[in-house]
């Protein structure tokens, strides 16, 4: 056996624990990270020497990711972090078999890697979707390798222990999806029925939820529990809103008017500036991004609701929540020339009526 | 389509146009009824003006005589009145709501007060609603028009002060229900004991004026 087969089956069949120790992560910092996640996902107390006993025991799972139509930016999330983070280490040690982007292989090594990785791990695998999947024409407006997405989906999925969706593409159809939709766009939901699936949106999702999700995967084999659209309750519980540290400001009343004005300088609520905090649900306001850095409401945007289901259809940006859709002037006006005309008829009628009245009184 | 994406489209769209519509309907087919003609001397031309004025302002507080009676009516009334004013003028999203359909806006309020607003305007509600059920005479004349409107009235502040306080977690379904119960609002106002808010005005100036050219001080 040639030492490069003998290192590629250690690698194969070496545990997360082992992974650690050749990394150079002392059992304090892995137990610290152990309960980081614990504590992120909620989990009650103890579940992080749980956790820690089930991830050090832990194989490396393999991993397929299917990119569709997309931008890359959730892989850039995931990948693009400042410095390496004990979290990072999970995606170090999983068997990542297929992804477009980070993989060496190209053309149809890539595909047979493939096929290959579903061979082996039949059953097992977890199955990870970032894009939308167009179905019109057949779905012939993507195509990997000359299969459309929504073939690759459904024979990928076939095969998979779980599916997560990253990124709201992959969720709710994201931006693909937005009106009119001339590609048909879906979110992984659409196609997939007989298998668990877990959405992580987010345009992109942080990268630390994900992490999360695969760290529960691995310590009890199933995916944790999700709210009513499929996101870990964990990390999509609050909205925004509850937790933005400038939620002061907008219950003392005072915003920001303009992005240059006194209000901003000050740092005061956005929700006149068009922030979707309020009907938001993620974690930006509490993990934020650029380790730990910020996030875009305190960089001074508004939140524009990304983690949120057609949320490039829902007006625009920078227009309050408050706001409506209450028609056109010419409309109201129609309304009411037509309120006018009835009221001036049923005056009429009441004239007419009263005409009568006298005219039978006197006579 | 979501339940706010209907509350804030084509619901807002149309209870909107009922609403003017409706009141469109109301005022014109009033202002244009047949009024019988006055054949007597006015008594002096401007006690007419002068009159309507002072019946507006004076119509909203009590007669000395009938203060006490009616002190119940007009603290709880204008508890409510005023807190509702308060809320729905004050508050800044309702601010940053009309200055999308008209244009104009101007300075809002701080929550505490929309909240001790909202508050006062509720406990009144509920007063009145008490009163008129345990009144015998009240009880007697009111109507299912009565009970509707305190209804129709009350849904937007209960379900305004939902969505404000986040209680409950879905604040999508509870600020899509607070815009409905707006809407239903908007199209029961035209329709209803509601339209007293348009008379009001109106409804004192002729009622001065007819006195007004008697020569009868009101």
């Amino acid at each position: 056996m040639s030492a490069e087969k003998h290192s590629e089956d250690t690698l194969i069949s070496e545990t997360f624990a082992d992974h650690l120790d050749r990394s150079g992560v002392s059992r304090r910092g892995f137990l610290k990270f152990c309960t980081s996640m614990a504590t992120a996902l909620a989990l009650p107390a103890g579940s992080a020497e749980v956790m820690a006993e089930a991830l050090a025991a832990a194989k490396r799972p393999t991993v397929i990711w299917l990119s569709f139509q997309e931008c890359t930016g959730c892989t850039e999330s995931i990948t693009r972090s400042h410095t390496p983070t004990i979290e990072n280490l999970i995606f170090d040690f999983i068997s990542l078999d297929y992804h477009h982007t980070l993989q060496a292989a190209a053309g149809f090594q890539a595909e047979e890697a493939r096929d290959q990785a579903m061979k082996d791990a039949y059953g097992k695998y977890l199955l990870i979707v970032d894009g939308s999947i167009p179905t019109k024409d057949g779905g012939i407006y993507s195509t990997i390798a000359g299969r459309t997405n929504l073939s690759m989906l459904e024979e990928v999925a076939a095969g998979a222990a779980a599916v997560i969706s990253v990124g709201t593409c992959a969720a709710y159809g994201g931006l693909p999806h937005a009106d009119p939709n001339p590609t048909g766009a879906v979110p992984v939901t659409d196609i997939v029925k007989d298998k668990p699936v877990m959405n992580i949106p987010g345009c992109p999702p942080i990268g630390l939820v994900m992490t999360s999700a695969i760290a529960h995967f691995l310590t009890f084999g199933r995916l944790p529990d999700m709210d009513e659209i499929g996101r870990p309750k964990a990390f999509y519980g609050d909205s925004i809103h509850d937790r933005c540290y400038r939620r002061p400001f907008y219950d003392q009343g005072l915003f920001a008017k303009s992005f240059d004005d006194e209000g901003a300088r000050k740092g005061w609520c956005l929700y006149e500036l068009g922030c979707k905090g309020p009907t938001t649900h993620n974690a930006c306001a509490t993990m934020k991004w650029n380790d730990g850095t910020s996030f875009p409401i305190e960089s001074g945007h508004p939140c524009l609701g990304c983690s949120e289901p057609d949320f490039w259809d829902h007006g625009g940006f920078y227009d309050p929540l408050s706001t409506t859709e209450w028609g056109t002037a010419e409309g109201v006006a129609a309304a009411a020339a037509a309120g006018a005309a009835i009221g001036a008829g049923s005056a009429m009628l009441a004239r007419g009526k009263s005409s009568e009245d006298k005219g039978e009184s006197s006579s | 389509m979501s339940l706010l994406e209907f509350a804030r489209g084509s619901a807002m769209e149309w209870s909107l146009m009922i609403l003017v519509a409706g009141m469109a309907w109301r005022l014109i087919g009033a202002l244009l009824l047949r009024r019988t003609k006055d054949l007597s001397e006015p008594r002096q031309s401007a006690l007419g003006v002068i009159g309507s004025l002072r019946a507006i302002v004076v119509r909203s507080f009590p007669h000395r005589e009938l203060a006490m009676p009616t002190a119940f009516s007009h603290i709880v009334g204008y508890t409510m009145h005023i807190g509702i004013g308060i809320v729905v003028f004050g508050f800044i999203p309702h601010i940053l709501f009309f200055e999308n359909i008209t244009g104009a806006s101007w300075s809002g309020l701080s929550n505490n007060v929309i909240e001790i607003s909202a508050i006062f305007a509720i406990a009144a509600m509920v007063a009145q609603l008490l009163r008129r059920i345990l009144h015998p005479v009240l009880r007697t004349i009111s109507t299912l028009d009565d009970y509707m409107s305190w209804l129709v009235t009350i849904l937007p502040l209960l379900t305004g002060v939902a969505a404000h306080s986040h209680w409950i977690s879905s604040y999508e379904t509870v600020m899509a229900i607070h815009l409905l119960s707006v809407e239903l609002l908007f199209v029961w106002i035209p329709f209803s004991k509601l339209m007293h808010g348009i008379w009001v005005v109106p409804s004192r100036a002729h009622l001065g004026t007819v006195f007004g050219r008697r020569g009868v001080r009101i």
